[in-house]
């Protein structure tokens, strides 16, 4: 149980993919300039995670135990092809969550995060559930920057900043300085 | 003739510096500030991605009026993780040291937007010399870059170049350099410093057409 | 510049592929990229494999000093058995000297530590209820601070003859007891978080070690 707790907090908190592992980037930089928008794609993220997390496990322990060597395309293949699937399923079945998160389906699969996901969840050998708790961490913790960053950028709008800074570069400070507050949660769990 | 070759020597230049997949077009990201704590995983880091862009450049051009349209991209992607497989087993085998450091990073090159978009936007409509020349030109461009902030990130946080100490004892290391947030602050600091020279560069042609208008 | 890459869908020539082209192409872009990956990793397969086997062994040498050999040993059914580990199985090395007499065990643990989590060798030997070496295999704390958790000599040498009994202590300021650790100065989290991570693994290990017999000089021991 405690392992478990770490697992979420450290994905989450200590570990964040965007701030500490720089995974996902683009639609940090490039989606991030309205927080209705990236709650949403954060969202989505966080489901497809949970999907990629059940995708890996299956595959490593069903096939690539068999041929490790088909590790890679295994997951591209297999991650992009269940997402359009459900993607598939869940227009069918609930348009209004297909509304909310259905149109970022697609542009998450090819996102750097989610195959980071199931390749750091296999280097550290996870299991089933700790997969899935590693997922859901990771994909709040995604949401989480997003949604800061997206606070931020409201915010810079309204004020005056010089034209040069203006764009990725300032977006890449304002995220270098919160990837610095996220040290401080480094500890949390050795510190007792 | 000299038109032709003008073309290639225009292709290849064009990503080190004028349209770098980094400073220019913010491609790449994610390895781009992950492995960059020290100039040595830079260039490995950059030598796979190398060699996975002109391969797969070289493939896609070399094969484009065989793939159905419809598939492309699938096709595309099986050829670039082929070629990164290639490179992640490769490494492993020969410098497992650099190959420890890089870790889950190499699978990683699939998922970089320069590779896939050099595919879809260069490689799959010219010819296999072209190809190549653009890919080699990017895939510089982007090393360069690299190394660019893997040395700047080194000298600054580890006091030290390519493992070698630089300044004397009494340096005291900016160890948030080679951190995470050091890595945002880098980059954010060097796009501001392409940003600064794009302008001034831009504000100079300004003058000379003005220059040259002035005189005719 | 820009401009002239974007595609424009409405204008592609839309010629009509059939169904079965399709599959063709993908099966033989499928078929050419498997055997260019079975390729390379047949081809490194012994490389790597040694790497690793190598690396294990270098640092089992370390923590139990005075070894020759060693040997795998998985917790099977309530006992300590010579074998390969399955996944998720727990295993241990036990090590031998030149003349085959047993030394003692090689006990592999991981927890948390200040940034992520930290793996780690320990070798105990069971005759003195001593450990007599540590190394940290993987970990991502601070460089400068936490990382002296295996850069600081003097830190990893306080594991060089550790009583376990009745537990492992972190101490501040020089260790004095057989079962004290001296805490690393600015990196206090870091020595703790090792400490708890072998003494855990203690509480899981030390009661299912059993002494092993010599094994002969010929002995199925890994050189």
């Amino acid at each position: 149980m405690q392992d478990l707790v770490w697992i979420f907090v450290s994905a989450l908190l200590i570990n964040n993919f965007v701030l500490s592992y720089f995974l996902g980037l683009c639609p940090f930089l490039g989606v991030s300039n309205s927080l209705e928008t990236s709650f949403r794609l954060g969202m989505a993220t966080t489901f497809v995670m949970l999907i990629t997390a059940l995708c890996s496990w299956v595959l490593n322990t069903y096939l690539l135990i068999y041929a490790p060597y088909l590790r890679l395309i295994s997951f591209i293949v297999v991650i992009a092809s269940t997402v359009q699937f459900i993607e598939m399923l869940v227009r069918k079945l609930s348009p209004a969550l297909f509304r909310a998160l259905g149109i970022f389906l697609p542009l998450i699969t090819t996102n750097c995060a989610i195959l980071g996901l199931a390749i750091f969840a296999t280097n550290k050998s996870y299991g089933l559930i700790e997969g899935l708790v590693y997922a859901l961490g990771a994909g709040l913790g995604f949401t989480l920057a997003m949604v800061l960053l997206a606070g931020l950028r409201e915010e810079s709008e309204l004020s005056d900043v010089p034209a040069l800074i203006q764009g990725t570069a300032m977006n890449l400070i304002i995220a270098g300085i919160l990837s610095m507050a996220f040290m401080g949660f480094a500890g949390l769990f050795s510190a007792a | 003739m000299v038109k032709a070759s003008q073309q290639e020597y225009e292709e290849l230049i064009k990503g080190i510096w004028r349209d770098n997949p980094v400073f220019a077009q913010v491609l790449g990201m994610c390895p781009m500030l992950a492995v960059t704590n020290s100039a040595i995983n830079a260039i490995a880091m950059g030598g796979a991605t190398f060699f996975v862009l002109v391969g797969s450049s070289f493939l896609v051009a070399a094969f484009k009026s065989w793939i159905p349209k419809q598939v492309r991209i699938s096709c595309f992607i099986i050829i670039i993780a082929t070629f990164v497989t290639v490179a992640d087993y490769t490494l492993l085998a020969l410098i497992p040291g650099v190959h420890k450091e890089l870790g889950a990073f190499i699978p990683l090159i699939v998922a970089n937007c320069l590779i896939l978009g050099r595919q879809e936007a260069f490689a799959s409509k010219s010819t296999i010399r072209l190809a190549l020349l653009d890919a080699i030109g990017m895939a510089a461009g982007f090393m360069l870059a690299l190394l660019m902030l893997g040395a700047v990130r080194e000298i600054l946080g580890d006091g030290a170049l390519f493992g070698i100490k630089l300044f004397g004892t009494q340096f005291e290391p900016w160890v948030i350099m080679i951190l995470p947030p050091g890595g945002f602050l880098t980059l954010g600091l060097l796009l501001l410093l392409f940003n600064w020279l794009a302008v001034k560069r831009r504000k100079f042609l300004d003058e000379v057409i003005k220059a040259e208008r002035g005189q005719s | 510049m820009k401009a002239k890459n974007i595609i424009e869908p409405g204008r592609e020539s839309q010629t009509v592929v059939s169904a079965s082209r399709i599959i063709l192409t993908l099966a033989i872009a499928g078929l050419i990229s498997g055997v260019a990956i079975v390729g390379i990793y047949e081809a490194t397969f012994d490389t790597i494999a040694e790497n690793r086997a190598r690396e294990l062994r270098d640092a089992v040498f370390t923590v139990l000093p005075g070894i020759d050999s060693m040997r795998e040993m998985v917790y099977r059914e309530g006992q300590l058995v010579e074998g390969k580990a399955a996944i998720e199985e727990p295993s241990v090395y036990a090590g031998y000297d030149s003349s085959g007499e047993f030394k003692g065990y090689a006990i592999p643990a991981r927890g948390p530590g200040f940034q992520d989590t930290i793996v780690l060798l320990y070798g105990y030997r069971m005759d003195t209820g001593r450990i007599v070496g540590m190394q940290v295999l993987e970990s991502r704390e601070t460089p400068g601070l936490g990382d002296k958790i295996f850069k600081d000599p003097e830190f990893v040498a306080e594991f060089n003859s550790l009583e376990v009994q009745p537990g492992i202590v972190l101490v501040k300021g020089g260790s004095r007891a057989g079962n004290e650790v001296d805490a690393i100065t600015g990196a206090t989290i870091s020595s703790r978080a090792v400490v708890r991570i072998i003494n855990q693994a203690n509480e899981k290990w030390l009661s299912k070690l059993t002494l092993q017999h010599p094994i002969r000089s010929n002995g199925k021991g890994e050189k």
